[in-house]
Order: structure tokens, then C-alpha cells, then sequence
């Protein structure tokens, strides 16, 4: 299959392997975080971290649009559930994301909300021109790659004079998380998560282009490559990073150029820059207030933001304080750290989101790689 | 004045007639439903005594049964539909054990509002379904819940079957060193459905592969008695009826990615809603596990049957504690195949 195939082929993967093996410097070690949860995804499914030397070591980051959103604003969905007339649109994945007294907006629908279950922004305008008497909330969330999707339907609801549809927005951005994430006290002064590269998001890239990396790599001088979601994507990255951190350099590099340009998708950045604006801040589950990181919705679409239509209010709730979600997320602990991992909190009983959603690293870490625990299976016998 | 004919009383719409709570009441609207529909598509000497119950001779042996209910939705899909799936659910459950499935029954609960001709195309498909299998639907059971219980029909079906002597298929008879052989490409309806529910339409429409294995199961305990396990992998996949027969065996699994058979549209069609095909429902497909000196024997006749044409070896069974199902990935790792948590959802983003 093109595209596919290639990129997910076992010899060239040995290959990759054994260059990278070659050319790290046994002296030094590697730490690489890859942003995005489709990458820790990837580098599980495919057990790339297996087929890496071991001072190359893998960090876990923040891009998963669900694992991050706090518990407030699950909070404050499920408020809306409550409120008559109302029916939730959201993706799969937000549905089992325990809220305060861990109620999920799943368990809310057995109560008797009404909440469905959507693939793409374009369904629940589908259901608000369907159900004309009731109020349809899209629960939107991600990174750059969903906000477009998101401003086009409320483009289109203008168009079509849908006075019945609003957005719940809760759409965060890339770089300012990688900011936060390097401006922490463990990256900056303890030296607790040394840090020395960044892989960066694929689909997230295709939108904003790789011009937006460029500041990390001059202004924290860590070197950024792209990457594809293939695994042999994922493994030339490692290499280019591994490459530029032995030469010294701290440049972004751009190893998914066959989806990825410097610019991006002007037309897409324009539609969002058109619907949305910046957020003085926004809450992150585990990195706390991150200024200028969120987006809400323009004054101009006042009429489809959720948030004004049902003057919802917003309050921090802490999360569990046995779960390590937070610190997982910023890639300080491993999901073997937290003591609720695969006792209290499993996939079927959720108590943070970095359980629910498939691109968890703790759902992740479950899924493929409690094994690790079960036989003594190494890098070594991978070979 | 115009001469009505003697006896003659007004057929069922079944083009325009939608169904109505006098349908389940017990009376003759019911009657004549289950005599103009059901008894006229099944037409067998069982359920044409019109008893309230089936009445046969039971052959000596070990006997199977095995039920199955159907909420599919949407009820017509590419390859099938709610009634042909309903019939060959069950008989795949029976066939599972070894078993010559002999008997079917049938019941429904139908959503007032529901199109007579929906209803009429159901049966008919569960007809020829049946005929086509051998296997008459001898008795069944009808009735009617308010528009908005139900989603327009609900299937269940139950069946019996005899298990022929020396044969002994069950769940936990898999052993370390046995092979695990699969009937064919794996994540057809699954995917079939799903395509259907995004709205989704691709170049090459992807069908369920629904379709009754007793023949073929046949045939593979004709060949070889002493099978260990045989399932069909339905709801949650090849990997969660891997999982199963794992724990309950007491076992552990290795399969081999690049030796999973899989159609390229379904696996492009997982690649594009990020679905996985080892967990994507199967109607028309088996698992087998055998020891490793049956197992070219039990794929010659499997490949030599339709159904089998394209079984394929895909893994042995292993000792592990912990009765994980691992594989070894075409990309030269190895990885955990888990149980699914829920339903699998198309990625976000």
C-alpha cells in the first residue's frame, strides 16, 4: 500500500537501527521527547523504543488533545448535558474521561443525557439541522490539527443560519506547550528531565507549517525534526535528531516533507484565524495555567460559543492526588511511576485521561507494553 | 352486484404496510402476519403444524445449542443483512463445536412503524439463507413494542446440532506448541460496517463477509477429529478471540503481523479511520487451533473448501502465565495484541 508499506518496512527499520547504533556516542546520552500522542502511539505499537540503543531514551510529551484537558472543563461539558434541551456532540475518546466524582460524560448518557458520539465537526451540524428544537453543543478539542474542522463548522452554521449549534472550544496550541514544557523548573534549572530534542508533531506540522518550531531550536537551542506517524518516519527522525545533537547543531529539520511544508495550510490557518483568538490562558492538566496556549471564540461568532450561550463558569479541580497524569504528561515520571497504573486505574475504569484516550502513554504503556513487566524482554533480544 | 369471492380475505400489505401493535396482540392480525410472512418464507413441515413448539426425533450423541440475538444496525448492509446474519450467527456458534447443526428458531421483536417490505426482505433473506445452509427454521416467536423501544427489529436465534463421536472442541483444550490457523482474510464486516455509519464510500465497496462455516467445519473435523478450539471470531475481533480462548486455555499466543491474511481495501480503510483490522468483527470466518502435526492436514482441507480458499498458519500457541496474546510485528518488534476496552473509535485527529 503506498505511503504505508514503505514506511513500515522491517529491513530498512534494521537498518535504521544499526546506523543510529553506529553513530550515538556511547559517552553521552539522548533524551528525546516526542511531542505527539500519535507518535507515542507509534513508537509502542511498533516497539521502535526495542530497536533503539540505550542512552537514546524517549519522553513521553503532552499532545493528547484529551489527556490534558483538566477536569473543570470536563467538568462544565457534563454541566451542559444537564441543562434541558441540550444535546453534547464529542468524540469518542472524551466520553470516558472521569469527571469530578468521576462521573464521564459516558456515564452521564446512561443517565439519561443526551450525548452522541461524533466522528467530525461536519456530524454535529448534521444534527443540529436535523433537531431543530434543541440546543447542539460540539464539544471540540485538539491541537491544530482539529481546529480547522472546527472553524469551518462555524462557518458554515453562520451560513446556513443555525441558531441552534455552538462550539464548546477547548482547541490548545502546540508551541506554547512546547514553551512550557522548556521553560519548566525541571528542564530549565534542576536538570531533573534533561531534554536535548524534540520530535515533532505530524498532522499538527501539515497545519501550522514548520516555521513555528524555529524559535525553539534558535531560543533553547534543542534541535526539532518532523516526523511522520510510520514508524520508519519516527526512526529517521530519531536519527537526524541523534545527527545534529553530535554536530552541535540545534535546527529544525523537516523529515515529513512529503506532507509538511515551512508555510503550512494557509487557507486552513486563515479560516481559524478568522473564527478564533487567543486565550490569556488556558488550564492544562499537569502543566497548570499556560498563558496564550488556548483558543476561544471570536466576539464576531459570539452566537455559536458555547461558553457565552450558556454562561458556563469555569472551576479548577485537582486532580486525584495519587494520579501522576500531570507529571507524565511532562514527561517526569513513566506511567510504572504512578501507583494507581493497572490496579485502580485501567482502560475499563479510568481515574485520569492519560488512561482513556489510545494515545495515552499510560493507555499506551497498557495496551503494548505491559509485557516488558511479564518476560525480561530487551533491546538486546530484538537483534 | 359484484361477486366477492368465498373465503377470500385480504392479504397483508407487505409493499406498503407498516408494522402495528395489533401484530403482536396474539389475535388474527398476528396470525395472519405469521402465516402470510414467516410460515410462507420458511415453509417446512415442522413449522407449518403451526404448533406452538417443534416436535423431531433427536439423533443419539453429544448434542450443541447455541444462541445468538441481533441488534446490527444499519439492518441492510454490503453483503448482507440483519435476517442472514441472524441465521448464520447461530449456526456458526453450533458448527464451533464440531457440531452438524440440525434445527433453527427464530424470534423477532418488531418496532411499530416498521415497513412491512423491510421486514419481508429480512425473511426472505433468512430463507434463503437457511435453505442454502440445510437447516430449516422449525419454530418462533413474534411481537411488537411501541415506536421507540426498539430499532425497528431485533433477531434472536437459537440452534441445536449433534456433535459426531470422537470429536471433543473446546475453549480450553489449546496447548503450547499447537498452531493457530485462521479460515480466511480477517476484519471484512467490521470494517463494512463502519464505512457505512461515517458515511464513508470508497472506491471499492468493502462487504461483510457473513456466511455459514458447518460445511467447512466439516470438512476440517473430517479431516482432522481431534481439533483443540474452534471460534469465530465476531464482536472484538480476531485479537479478543484470541484473548479468550488464551486465558481460558491458560495459555499464552505468538502470531506473525506478516502472516495475518487481510484484504488491501480493509486495511486501507483501517489506515484511514485508524481502526485496527485484528479488532474489527468477523461473520464468515473461523479460528482453529490444532497440535503442530495436524496442522497441514487441517489447512490442506481447509484451502480446499471456498470458505478456506485462503486459511492461512498465523502463530502458535506458547506457555506465559500471564496468557498474553503478543505478535511479532512486521517491523521486527514485538508487541501486546489486548483485549479491546469498549469499541474501537477512528482516530481524532
Amino acid at each position: 500500500m503506498k505511503y504505508i508499506d514503505e514506511f513500515r518496512d522491517g529491513t530498512l527499520a534494521k537498518k535504521l537501527a544499526a546506523d543510529i547504533r553506529r553513530e550515538v556516542q556511547p559517552s553521552r546520552s539522548y533524551s528525546l521527547m516526542e511531542f505527539c500522542g500519535g507518535h507515542t502511539h507509534a513508537i509502542f505499537r511498533y516497539g521502535i523504543q526495542d530497536l533503539l540503543p540505550e542512552n537514546v531514551r524517549m519522553i513521553h510529551g503532552p499532545g493528547c488533545p484529551v489527556c490534558v484537558l483538566p477536569i473543570g472543563r470536563v467538568d462544565n461539558a457534563i454541566a451542559l448535558t444537564r441543562m434541558p434541551g441540550v444535546i453534547l456532540c464529542s468524540y469518542g475518546d472524551m466520553l470516558r474521561v472521569p469527571g469530578s466524582e468521576r462521573v464521564s460524560l459516558l456515564k452521564a448518557k446512561a443517565g439519561g443525557a443526551d450525548v452522541r458520539m461524533i466522528y467530525s465537526s461536519a456530524d454535529a451540524l448534521r444534527i443540529a439541522q436535523k433537531n431543530p428544537d434543541k440546543q447542539v453543543v460540539f464539544f471540540a478539542i485538539g491541537f491544530e490539527t482539529t481546529t480547522p474542522p472546527t472553524a469551518v463548522a462555524i462557518l458554515q452554521a453562520q451560513k446556513l443560519g443555525l441558531a441552534n449549534f455552538s462550539v464548546f472550544s477547548n482547541h490548545v496550541l502546540t508551541p506554547s506547550a512546547i514553551a512550557n514544557i522548556l521553560e519548566s523548573p525541571e528542564v530549565r534549572k534542576l536538570g531533573l528531565l534533561p531534554l536535548d530534542g524534540f520530535i515533532g508533531p505530524a498532522h499538527v506540522s501539515t497545519v501550522i507549517g514548520s516555521r513555528p518550531y524555529e524559535y525553539f531550536a534558535y531560543e533553547y537551542q534543542r534541535p526539532v525534526v518532523i516526523a511522520g506517524f510510520e514508524p520508519l518516519d519516527v526512526m529517521q527522525a530519531v536519527l537526524m535528531l541523534v545527527r545534529q545533537l553530535n554536530e552541535g547543531r540545534a535546527e529544525v529539520e523537516n523529515e515529513f516533507a512529503r506532507a509538511v511544508t515551512r508555510e503550512g495550510n494557509l487557507k486552513a490557518l486563515d479560516m481559524v484565524a478568522e473564527v478564533f483568538e487567543l486565550r490569556r490562558s488556558f488550564e492544562w492538566r499537569g502543566l497548570g495555567l499556560v498563558p496564550y496556549s488556548g483558543l476561544k471564540i471570536k466576539g464576531k461568532y459570539a452566537e455559536f460559543d458555547a461558553e457565552r450561550r450558556f454562561e458556563l463558569a469555569y472551576r479548577t479541580v485537582p486532580d486525584n492526588k495519587a494520579c501522576e497524569c500531570g507529571a507524565i504528561i511532562r514527561g517526569v515520571r513513566k506511567p510504572l511511576d504512578c501507583k494507581l497504573f493497572g490496579t485502580v486505574c485501567t482502560p475499563e475504569n479510568p481515574v485520569g485521561s492519560c488512561m482513556v484516550s489510545s494515545e495515552g502513554a499510560c493507555a499506551a504503556y497498557y495496551t503494548y507494553g505491559r509485557y516488558k513487566e511479564a518476560t525480561s524482554f530487551t533491546a538486546k533480544d530484538a537483534k | 352486484m359484484t361477486k366477492v369471492r368465498t373465503g377470500y380475505i385480504h392479504p397483508i400489505d407487505l409493499k406498503h404496510g407498516k408494522v402495528d401493535m395489533t401484530h403482536g396482540s396474539g389475535g388474527r392480525a398476528m396470525a395472519q402476519l405469521v402465516e402470510e410472512l414467516f410460515l410462507a418464507a420458511f415453509d417446512n413441515e415442522y413449522l407449518n403444524q403451526q404448533n406452538d413448539q417443534a416436535s423431531f426425533h433427536v439423533p443419539g450423541g453429544r448434542m450443541v445449542m447455541a444462541t445468538d440475538s441481533h441488534v446490527v444496525s444499519p439492518l441492510f448492509f454490503p453483503g448482507g443483512d440483519i435476517g442472514c446474519l441472524s441465521v448464520h450467527g447461530t449456526l456458526n456458534d453450533v458448527a464451533m463445536a464440531g457440531a452438524v447443526p440440525l434445527y433453527l428458531s427464530a424470534g423477532f421483536i418488531l418496532e411499530e412503524g416498521f415497513p412491512l417490505a423491510d421486514l419481508a426482505r429480512i425473511v426472505a433473506s433468512m430463507a434463503h439463507a437457511a435453505g442454502e445452509a440445510g437447516v430449516p427454521i422449525v419454530t418462533g416467536d413474534t411481537k411488537v413494542v411501541e415506536r421507540g423501544k426498539g430499532d425497528g427489529v431485533f433477531i434472536n436465534t437459537t440452534g441445536i446440532g449433534v456433535v459426531p463421536a470422537g470429536v471433543n472442541i473446546s475453549g480450553e483444550r489449546a496447548r503450547p506448541g499447537d498452531a493457530i490457523i485462521v479460515s480466511g482474510p480477517i476484519g471484512d464486516h467490521g470494517v463494512a460496517i463502519m464505512s457505512l455509519r461515517e458515511n464513508l464510500s470508497f472506491g471499492t465497496a468493502i462487504q461483510s463477509d457473513t456466511a455459514a462455516l458447518h460445511g467447512l467445519v466439516a470438512e476440517m473435523v473430517s479431516a482432522v477429529t481431534d481439533i483443540h478450539v474452534l471460534r469465530d471470531p465476531t464482536r472484538g475481533g480476531l485479537a479478543t478471540t484470541l484473548n479468550e480462548i488464551a486465558r481460558q486455555s491458560g495459555v499464552g499466543m505468538m502470531l506473525r503481523e506478516t502472516a495475518l491474511p487481510i484484504r488491501a481495501e480493509v486495511r486501507a480503510a483501517c489506515e484511514f479511520l485508524g481502526l485496527d483490522p485484528l479488532y474489527s468483527a468477523n461473520e464468515g470466518k473461523l479460528v482453529a487451533i490444532c497440535s503442530r502435526e495436524d496442522a497441514n492436514a487441517l489447512l490442506a482441507a481447509m484451502r480446499a473448501h471456498p470458505l478456506g480458499k485462503d486459511a492461512a498458519l498465523i502463530g502458535e500457541v506458547i506457555a506465559d502465565s500471564h496468557h498474553f496474546v503478543q505478535m511479532e510485528t512486521a517491523f521486527g518488534g514485538r508487541r501486546i495484541v489486548d483485549w479491546l476496552t469498549g469499541e474501537q473509535l477512528p482516530r481524532i485527529c
